[in-house]
């Protein structure tokens, strides 16, 4: 246990200074980006110079871009992160009240990849070369290789249109009055394409790795010793090869996350789904810098926190890790 | 104008309603209408202010349009295309210097309080006059507004001001917002302006970021009766393609402003229960326009400009980019245009040998390969039709020996790359004409406009006596001296081409069968849907 909170501590400190990279480099990178906010709402109403001129004095955009990196931050360190002006309210408001739906969306199609992923990777490397592998392997691949949006399009014209068993969009039935188990119901029922959408493509990744941790570990010696002491081949499989295998999918699955949140602005504008994702978009679009900011950073956060929890789970499942640090 | 797959709706009630509306009752005001029901429709973004009186675009209109009032809303068969709602009458005096309104009595506010004359005039001069993208324009030597009594407003003018402009602006630039709400505060960051007060036949209950807004029946009404809708839903359907899909799965009963593509126009039109009607967009025609950066010495050669507008195969445009669901154009003007269109104007016959002669005598002869000179394209990404238009153009070009580079940008980095950084040789814009030149046309080719103005003027073309025409119409009282003017303008446009228009359109609305009512007058998205229904 000493050796996780050692590991805990180092990277929390570590995280500060990466934290403060990701904002800067965003800032900056927006800042590349041709037009500013006003540029992008004077698109959508139209106006004269003054109209422009009294918006970007209102909106602080007159200021050169390193006083509004430095306003910026110093309302970072107060735990401000502002106020958006292409939604009219605060970032943290903003922010919190999709977070919700995103984590709903990204936990359970990480679940539906990692587990599924995991079961079938399982199945194709107990007998690595057989058919049954093979085909696992390829489906797998075919599936990895559906851009995201395209799948969700192809689920909503099956399943929404044509079959009509499942709504095409949204998170939940709008302005339905529903409370309790019946929202929870209807709300599992919204996510059952965007879910399969996100997941189905991420489960490959699982599969192949366990599959090819697997074949690599059938051809160790402790398996043949364990072959030779007798042991029964499915207690083979699941005690002595498979669990081996699966240390790196727990790394794997601290990196995915990040990926997820990327896949999720693709998935959450098909689907209609208010997230994170689709707030990021929109902030794009609308040149918001301190609100994609905010995403980022909210994001930046959720993956360390993630990638920690992993580490830490390592350290818990593997001996060697961190073992020198702590015994000093 | 129509193509394929038109429902027989669209024949019945729009297809014929300019010209016969008068005489024909309409199919749809035949049927009794029912009351009750929600009506859900699908919508694409959540602007960032509500507020009509001070942001006059069409995405806030389409929401709250429902909610706050204008003074007078377009109408297909009104006295000067207009039907009475706040205001039920309206002169402007002899000299231009005043325009005075009665008022509609017995109008309450969502929040129970009397609409008076008071409302008026604050929000003319405190959010139409200082605060609102047109009104700047529009009302900008309004001095005072005298309330004689409680339902009369007569607006003075500094200088004369053509009554025929404020009585064109009236739907678009007039909607009362509340005087008790604002009064006093900080009128652009007003809680209200994103969940406005208004006098409409629906009021605002709630939006759910991301989601949906929610409308509810106003049950006093002034109009008595009406609306017959509990409510409306905008959902929010941010995918290009969502809108179909929700229509054919029968989860929300309307899509407006094109929200289904023109591509799969043709197919949802045979979903039984489905149609999809071309009209009640009228008074809102967007323009496709083709602008032309005069700093560059080749274009500023007029000959240069015949030579491109030539090379324009306008017919195609219609037909293949906008599947016919457009016209071409012959100027600033739109043909649909009641009271200034003008078609005795230049034109420029689709002719590839006329345009390349043209540029031989112009002095760009064609290089080894084949290439007079190169330029850059930037087509408006607003629209898919734009952005193909772009692609279009570029191949016209090549006919012609220019060789152009398109460079996309997302919609802020073009509104920068054209209207400020002026990096631009070409450009394609979606201008819209707003029922009168001088709102949001004339500023196309005025010169003296100030650098980073959206859709005006940034191509460095002067003509001191197209600026002088302009400025003499804005002071012109005489509606028919007016008229005469824009004429010229039109004429001028097209014979010097400061900017090439190509094609005209309006959108398409799909909606189920079951919604009654629907584009019964030329703003039709975004009026008040108060006599709107749906059949059980």
């Amino acid at each position: 246990m000493k050796r996780a909170l050692v590991l805990l501590r180092r990277r929390l400190f570590g995280a500060v200074p990466v934290l403060l990279i990701v904002v800067a480099g965003t800032f900056l990178l927006l800042e590349a980006a041709p037009g500013d906010a006003v540029d992008a709402y004077a698109v959508s109403v139209g106006g004269d110079a003054g109209l422009i001129e009294d918006l970007r004095r209102q909106w602080g955009l007159d200021q050169s871009p390193a006083t509004r990196l430095a306003t910026y931050l110093w309302a970072l360190m107060r735990g401000d992160l502002g106020w958006s002006v292409s939604f009219s309210r605060p970032i943290r408001d903003l922010i919190l009240e999709r977070l919700p739906t995103t984590f709903l969306l990204m936990g359970t199609a990480t679940a539906l990849s990692f587990g599924l992923g995991t079961l079938l990777g399982i199945v194709a490397g107990a007998r690595p070369g057989s058919l049954r592998d093979r085909t696992l392997s390829l489906a797998s691949l075919a599936l990895y290789a559906v851009p995201g949006f395209w799948l969700g399009m192809v689920l909503i014209v099956i399943f929404s249109i044509q079959l009509r068993w499942l709504p095409i969009g949204g998170i939940e039935t709008i302005a339905s009055g529903k409370s309790g188990v019946d929202r929870a119901l209807d709300i599992a029922r919204h996510l059952v394409l965007p879910v399969a959408a996100l997941g189905f493509i991420y489960l490959a990744l699982y599969l192949r790795m366990m599959r090819a941790g697997m074949a690599e570990i059938w051809r160790m010696d402790f398996i043949a010793a364990a072959k030779a002491r007798g042991i029964s081949r499915r207690r083979l499989v699941l005690r002595h090869v498979a669990r081996n295998a699966l240390l790196p999918l727990v790394t794997m699955l601290g990196l995915q996350s990040a990926s997820m949140l990327g896949g999720s602005v693709v998935i959450e504008s098909v689907f209609a789904v208010p997230g994170i994702g689709r707030l990021a978009q929109e902030a794009v679009a609308s040149r918001d810098a301190p609100l994609l900011l905010g995403i980022i950073l909210i994001s930046a956060v959720l993956v360390i926190v993630v990638n920690l929890a992993v580490d830490m789970a390592y350290a818990l499942l593997d001996p060697r890790v961190g073992a020198d640090e702590a015994s000093p | 104008m129509i193509s394929r797959g038109v429902s027989r709706r669209v024949l019945l009630q729009g297809g014929t309603a300019l010209l016969t509306s008068a005489v024909l009752p309409r199919i749809a005001l035949a049927e009794e209408p029912q009351r009750g029901g929600r009506l859900i429709v699908a919508a694409d973004s959540e602007p960032r202010n509500l507020n009509p009186a001070i942001v006059a675009s069409n995405g806030v209109f389409f929401v709250s349009s429902k909610v706050v009032e204008p003074l007078a809303e377009a109408s297909f068969d009104g006295k000067d295309g207009l039907s009475p709602r706040l205001a039920t009458g309206w002169e402007g005096a002899p000299d231009g210097r005043s325009a005075s309104f009665k008022l509609r009595t017995g109008v309450k506010w969502h929040d129970g309080k009397p609409f008076t004359s008071a409302d008026v005039a604050f929000s003319a001069l405190n959010l139409w006059k200082p605060l609102q993208n047109f009104g700047r324009v529009v009302f900008k030597d309004l001095e005072t507004v005298e309330t004689p009594d409680e339902h009369s407003a007569i607006f003075r003018f500094a200088r004369p001001t053509p009554f025929q402009l404020i009585r064109n602006a009236l739907p678009a630039l007039t909607s009362v917002a509340p005087k008790h709400v604002y009064e006093g505060t900080d009128i652009a960051d007003n809680p209200a302006n994103l969940a406005p007060i208004g006098t409409g036949p629906y009021r605002f209950a709630e939006h759910k970021p991301g989601e949906y807004y929610r409308l509810a029946r106003h049950a006093d009404y002034w109009q008595a009766g009406e609306p017959y809708l509990d409510e409306i839903i905008y959902r929010v359907l941010p995918d290009r393609a969502a809108a179909a899909g929700a229509l054919e799965a029968e989860e929300i009963h309307l899509a407006a402003f094109s929200a289904v593509p023109l591509a799969d126009l043709q197919r949802i039109a045979k979903v039984p229960g489905i149609d999809v009607v071309t009209q009640g967009y009228e008074a809102l025609t967007y323009q496709l326009v083709v602008e032309i950066n005069h700093r560059r010495k080749e274009l500023a050669d007029l000959r240069v400009r015949q030579a491109i507008a030539h090379a324009i195969d306008k017919d195609f445009v219609v037909k293949t980019i906008f599947l016919g669901y457009a016209t071409a154009s012959t100027g600033p003007v739109p043909s649909n245009d009641r009271q200034f269109y003008t078609s005795d104007v230049p034109t420029y016959a689709f002719d590839v040998a006329r345009a390349n002669s043209l540029l031989d005598e112009a002095g760009y002869p064609r290089g080894a390969d084949g290439t007079r000179f190169r330029l850059r394209l930037l087509p408006a990404p607003y629209f898919n039709e734009t952005k193909q238009f772009g692609d279009y153009l570029r191949q016209a070009l090549a006919q012609i020996g220019i060789a152009a580079e398109l460079v996309n940008n997302d919609a802020a980095g073009h509104q920068k790359a054209v209207y400020t950084d002026h990096a631009f040789d070409l450009a394609v814009a979606p201008p819209v004409f707003r029922g009168d030149p001088a709102i949001s046309t004339t500023i196309l080719v005025e010169s003296g406009i100030p650098v980073g103005v959206p859709f005006s003027n940034q191509g460095g073309y002067a003509n001191a006596e197209l600026d002088r025409i302009t400025a003499e119409a804005a002071v012109t009282l005489d509606p028919e001296a007016r008229i005469a003017l824009y004429r010229q303008f039109q004429v001028k446009v097209a014979a010097d081409l400061p900017l090439i228009n190509v094609a005209e359109w309006g959108f398409t609305t799909v909606a189920r069968s079951v919604v009654k009512n629907v584009s019964n007058n030329p703003r039709w998205a975004v009026s008040n849907w108060a006599d709107t229904w749906l059949a059980a």
